[in-house]
């Protein structure tokens, strides 16, 4: 009976996201200025089938809303070739394409089969060549791995298209505000509404595995509380009930723990909650603020946001003695810190000449680099593939997300038709993974 | 009547309300018909068969009304307070209106409040949560130094999430930085 209703929920999500077009809205404003010049050519697909998705086309926006890849129109195309035999280079070094991305597509009894080329006209050879096979429902997820490959075979950098992206609407008069917490592919479609209330819902972020979020919500009576919801049963908990702040929830990397912070014993200071046995354990001590904790990728160091010196920075704790050592000095206002990946550096908000932006901090050189040209700029989230952040910040009033890379070369912004757009969050992990056969 | 409708849904809630002066005579008779704490203004209006005495009637929200009973007039609070850019200092402008406040809770115990703190849009939003809850504590602070007793006052805080005033720019900012106190009972 369960799974006949969880199956019902899932058919009709996919109806609603196949019928509806992408809430968010992706603009490119700034490109890397050697983008790489790419030919996607429309895919062969089986005759006599209308596709729910043209897989080519998705492919092309993904390429090209990366900003490091300028894609030729196929109308420009003077021919059409499906794989490598096929390409005639001169036509395509005319018109300064350097690289082609190929496919065909074949109806299997359950669904379609793609094969797919990247080939490099200069050099006339096959970069990559792969065959993998998904259903109707799968060919936007099929589209984003072609696009995932290409992007690592000429970048060297993993591609987060097939990643999602979670973030908050909140929309209405002052007195009405209806809060949306909403999950959509990284290009903003197939948007699924996660919990939709009248009361505030922030701090919303992912497990390690990406099956579950965290986040607070203040549907109880206005109060705020920590609620963990499982994605894929759609179990949704209670997590805290505490008196004072129930905030910042944070996964450790293991999934085991989350971070928090409560107020219950005064004071803003940061918990960590074992999920297994619930014991909770408190790491913060102090008469300040101490809030926004974010873990180190070994899970062995937490940053967080304390205001203990006068104003809010950054300081990170080690959990195995609890010592803590402040890692920001430049700036009044430094908050919402996160680590890359790599350990290498630290995301954060930080306000400069009153104006508050994302900066990158590299915690070797000491070197800070503001990223973001907004203003208001708040809640930076790094993708898995440690390249681009997305953050929100305003445009005439208004909250929208935008993205730019960590290097600073590649922005974005993606505007909603959905009122103001908060707190976007990257899923940590893929969205599905599609397993190449031999072609 | 002592209903005072000034904007938003009305919650009516009928209880026996005592000025100091008379609290040893207070007759049992609280029941409670409608809540809703989830409005600008909360109304406490007094029932018919109330004693003759004094009859207060009060709303919450931007201004509480404290109707001392028939004939008795009303006296008009601010239910508002206002904070500087991450701070939590209570302004001493604010301190007699708060002493006010205070004089309502102690001189009557059955009177709870909810302290509403918030913050402007400008900066993280989990920080302006804790920034809200430090700006409701010590409007909490002060009550109870005043008289006020620490059960009588809840504090919630909803940081940047709920502005007075949609937009940008300092006066905007300045409206949104603030605590709202709430009546109910």
């Amino acid at each position: 009976m369960i799974r006949l209703e969880l199956y019902l929920v899932f058919t009709a999500l996919l109806f609603a996201a196949a019928a509806a077009a992408a809430d968010l809205r992706i603009e490119v404003t700034q490109g890397v200025d050697n983008a790489v010049r790419v030919g996607v050519v429309p895919f062969k697909y089986p005759t006599r089938s209308s596709l729910a998705e043209s897989v080519h086309e998705i492919v092309d926006a993904d390429l090209t809303l990366s900003g490091r890849f300028e894609t030729l129109p196929a109308k420009q195309m003077l021919s059409l070739p499906t794989r490598a035999e096929n390409v005639l280079a001169r036509d395509w070094r005319l018109q300064s394409v350097e690289y082609l991305v190929m496919g065909e597509m074949e109806r299997q009894e359950y669904g379609f089969r793609l094969r797919f080329e990247l080939y490099n006209v200069f050099k006339q050879s096959v970069v990559l060549r792969q065959v993998i096979e998904g259903t109707e429902d799968e060919l936007r997820d099929m589209a984003h791995y072609v696009s995932d490959e290409v992007f690592e075979a000429l970048t060297g950098i993993p591609g987060a298209f097939s990643t999602r992206i979670m973030y908050v609407t909140a929309d209405g008069p002052v007195e009405n505000r209806v809060f949306k917490l909403n999950i959509a592919d990284a290009d903003g479609y197939r948007r699924q509404s996660v919990l939709t209330s009248n009361e505030p819902v922030l701090s919303a972020t992912w497990s390690p595995d990406g099956n579950k979020i965290a986040y607070v919500s203040f549907e109880n009576d206005g109060r705020p509380a920590i609620f963990i919801h499982d994605l894929q049963t759609g179990f949704k908990q209670q997590i805290t009930n505490f008196s004072g702040l129930n905030g910042a929830p944070a996964f450790s990397p293991d999934g085991k723990q989350l971070a928090m912070v409560l107020s219950k014993d005064g004071n803003p200071d940061i918990y960590v909650l074992n999920l297994e046995n619930r014991r909770l354990r408190r790491i913060t001590r102090h008469y300040g603020i101490d809030t926004e904790p974010s873990w180190r990728a070994d899970g062995e160091a937490i940053v967080f946001t304390s205001n203990r010196g006068g104003k809010p920075q950054i300081y990170q704790m080690l959990l195995a003695d609890l010592s803590i050592e402040r890692l920001t000095f430049e700036g009044d206002y430094n908050a919402k810190a996160s680590l890359l990946p790599d350990g290498s550096g630290l995301i954060m908000v930080h306000r400069r000449q009153g104006i508050f932006h994302i900066a990158l901090l590299n915690l070797q050189s000491g070197r800070l680099r503001v990223l973001t040209e907004t203003a208001l700029d708040e809640s930076p989230s790094i993708a898995p593939n440690g390249s681009m952040l997305i953050y929100a910040t305003q445009v005439d009033g208004e909250g929208i997300l935008a993205a730019v890379s960590i290097d600073g070369g590649v922005r974005f912004n993606l505007p909603s038709s959905e009122g103001d757009v908060r707190e976007p969050a990257w899923s940590p992990q893929k969205t599905k993974i599609f397993r190449p056969i031999s072609p | 009547m002592g209903i005072t409708r000034n904007r938003g849904p009305l919650a009516l809630i009928a209880v026996g309300l005592f000025l100091a002066g008379c609290a040893s005579t207070a007759p049992e008779e609280d029941t409670s018909t409608d809540v809703s704490l989830d409005t600008k203004e909360v109304v406490v209006e007094t029932p018919k068969e109330m004693p003759k005495e004094i009859q207060p009637t009060i709303t919450g929200g931007e201004k509480v009304m404290i109707s001392k009973g028939p004939g008795m007039g009303t006296e008009t609070l601010d239910g508002i307070f206002y904070f500087d850019f991450d701070q939590a200092i209570v302004k001493r402008s604010g301190h007699s209106e708060l002493d006010k406040h205070a004089s309502v809770l102690k001189g009557n115990p059955s009177f709870r409040v909810r302290l509403e703190g918030h913050g402007d849009e400008r900066g993280t939003r989990e920080y302006n949560l804790a920034l809200g809850e430090r700006r409701a504590n010590g409007i909490r602070a002060y009550l109870t130094a005043q008289g006020a007793t620490r059960s009588q006052i809840e504090v919630i805080s909803y940081g940047e999430e709920k502005p007075a005033v949609l937009g940008g720019g300092e006066s905007t900012w300045a409206q949104n930085r603030r605590v709202a106190i709430k009546y109910s009972n």
